[in-house]
């Protein structure tokens, strides 16, 4: 990851564009394979977008946690060129390597296998402490949900990043507020997650996971605490850009029919 | 003179982690009991002490292995793969990196404290992993040579330990190897091969002395590797003896039991007797009650043979 990256800074309406290709690409993918989970998918695009286009670089490296966003990574990883543009219609496809949830052996690129929830920042804490027992430089970038935060295994990892002193891992949290059957106020109440972090040794930065001049200066922000380890609280919309999704959680977890396609890619187009 | 499974493991890995420096240890809140102390107190910044959390240790380990460590992980058995068995199949085997997954006190190894910590599952939940590779040392000698064998062979592996101080059956210079057999009692025309892992192996040895007084010759193949299993040593021990009993303290079902009816059957059908814990928890009481209330004792594995035989013959 990161190595042969074109680190060319991209101006914000730039930025904006790729990610309503990302959309497009996104609902395509979900709606082509008749499966997928439309609503963190595009929640996250801002996210993503921004690492990949603007902060992944040599030595760095990012881990998705809630694996079944991947719809979203694979649009950014092909507009960005690290994949063919032509696989996303592969998704979920039989022999295709684009998974339904992503796998490491199956596509270069893709840094950990994911979608059980709640594992992926143990992962990444584990490869941040790995380069520190070598006095490796990068930073480990972990992409987690406000959901999988009912997970065990995910506050686990919290205290063992705490503990080791992993400053040179950054999570981002998209906190989109909706999991698999409702509202994560619902179906399992987080309390108030800044404090729950900062009661754990870890800074909280919360922005906007859609504005990315606020996403690109908390990441900065991140990387200059030396000695402590940070996370993002992104606030972001479940189903962000498409009017019927966002803030349903109907959308977890369905394809759009054929109507309901064509309504989607409309409102991007107009958007 | 007895030694004790994990002993062995724990020396040979304060040996390994001075010659290989990608190797690191975590463990959760058990670093004594499961023998890493030592490596602990020797290589304290490649050492974790993740807590009681046995999600993250398995977890975190993945990361590391990724990173391109050696992680070796402990815990009891009952905790780790018993809790652990998800992030075992996707994080380290899906995810196909090195992480040594190693359960100690496995089979009735803390029967003390009743069932919740009888470890009786492991096997079956790490053999039915693909990529895995199942390792279960038979004493103190071949846990070290075990220890260096799974640290080299770059695949997610488990490693299971036993606690008591138990029989020493091999030799240091006896050879080890990842997926072959070894051949403990190899007389050239057995009536019965006795197939199994771990020390109770021990025993079938003391069974096997018994029978041979009794002009009842078998032979004793030790498993250590359930996977990749050794097809071809069972194959021909069912050739040559037409009878085989397995051992192992441990579910019968989805353990080495299964294991070898599933070569067999394939393969050269024989009569087959199972010696191990038939769908039933364990309780609290001693190691030796239990391989009483279960019948695994050497007798036990006499009285198998005998009727083994018979069905060979009738």
């Amino acid at each position: 990851m990161g190595k042969g990256m074109n680190m060319t800074k991209l101006l914000p309406n730039e930025l904006q564009a790729i990610s309503k290709e990302v959309r497009k690409d996104i609902l395509k993918m979900i709606y082509g394979a008749g499966s997928g989970h439309p609503g963190g998918s595009l929640s996250s695009v801002e996210i993503l977008v921004s690492l990949y286009f603007e902060v992944l670089g040599e030595g760095d490296h990012f881990f998705l946690s809630n694996g079944h966003i991947c719809p979203a990574l694979y649009s950014v990883m092909a507009e960005k060129g690290l994949i063919d543009k032509n696989l996303l219609g592969s998704y979920t496809k039989f022999g295709s390597p684009l998974e339904g949830h992503p796998e490491r052996t199956k596509l270069k690129g893709i840094e950990n296998t994911s979608g059980p929830l709640g594992l992926g920042l143990a992962q990444a804490a584990g490869y941040a402490a790995g380069l520190k027992v070598d006095s490796k430089d990068g930073f480990i970038y972990c992409m987690t949900s406000d959901g999988e935060h009912d997970e065990g295994n995910h506050w686990e990892a919290v205290n063992f990043a705490a503990k080791y002193k992993l400053s040179n891992l950054i999570q981002i949290v998209d906190k989109n507020d909706i999991q698999i059957e409702g509202t994560v106020e619902e179906i399992m109440p987080l309390g108030n997650l800044k404090e729950k972090y900062e009661a754990s040794g870890w800074n909280v930065i919360e922005i906007n996971g859609h504005n990315f001049s606020e996403i690109l200066d908390a990441v900065e922000g991140a990387k200059q605490e030396h000695n402590k380890l940070v996370v993002i609280i992104a606030n972001t919309i479940f189903g962000k850009g498409i009017s019927f999704m966002e803030g349903n959680p109907d959308w977890h977890a369905k394809a759009p029919n054929e109507e309901e396609f064509k309504k989607a890619m409309e409102e991007l187009e107009n958007e | 003179m007895n030694k004790s499974i994990r002993d062995g493991f724990g020396e040979a890995l304060t040996e390994l982690g001075e010659k290989n420096k990608n190797v690191v240890v975590l463990t959760a809140d058990l670093a004594e009991s499961t023998r890493v102390d030592g490596f602990a107190r020797k290589f304290p910044e490649r050492f974790f002490q993740v807590g009681v959390a046995e999600q993250a240790l398995v977890t975190v380990a993945a990361g590391m292995a990724e990173e391109g460590k050696i992680p070796f992980t402990t815990s009891y058995a009952v905790f780790s793969p018993g809790r652990t068995f998800e992030q075992i199949k996707v994080a380290a085997a899906l995810n196909d990196v090195p992480v040594k997954i190693v359960g100690a006190h496995a089979g009735f190894g803390a029967s003390m404290y009743g069932a919740t910590h009888e470890s009786l599952e492991d096997i079956a939940l790490m053999r039915v992993i693909p990529n895995m590779v199942v390792v279960a040392p038979c004493d103190y000698e071949e846990a070290k040579k075990a220890v260096f064998a799974i640290a080299e062979n770059g695949r997610p592996s488990y490693l299971r330990l036993e606690r008591p101080e138990t029989p020493s059956i091999t030799k240091p210079e006896d050879k080890f190897e990842i997926g072959k057999a070894n051949t403990f009692r190899g007389v050239k025309d057995p009536q019965v091969v006795i197939i199994g892992i771990g020390s109770i192996l021990s025993k079938a040895l003391e069974a096997s002395e018994k029978l041979s007084k009794i002009g009842i010759e078998v032979n004793v193949i030790n498993l250590h590797t359930v996977k990749p299993i050794d097809e071809l040593a069972i194959i021909n021990a069912a050739r040559i003896s037409g009878a085989v009993v397995t051992v192992e303290e441990h579910q019968i079902m989805g353990g080495v039991g299964s294991a070898v009816t599933e070569v067999l059957s394939r393969n050269h059908p024989v009569p087959i007797e199972f010696i191990g814990v038939n769908d039933s928890f364990a309780e609290s009481g001693t190691p030796e009650d239990m391989y009483k209330k279960f019948k695994m004792t050497a007798p036990d594995i006499v009285e198998a043979v005998k009727k083994v035989m018979l069905r060979k013959n009738s």
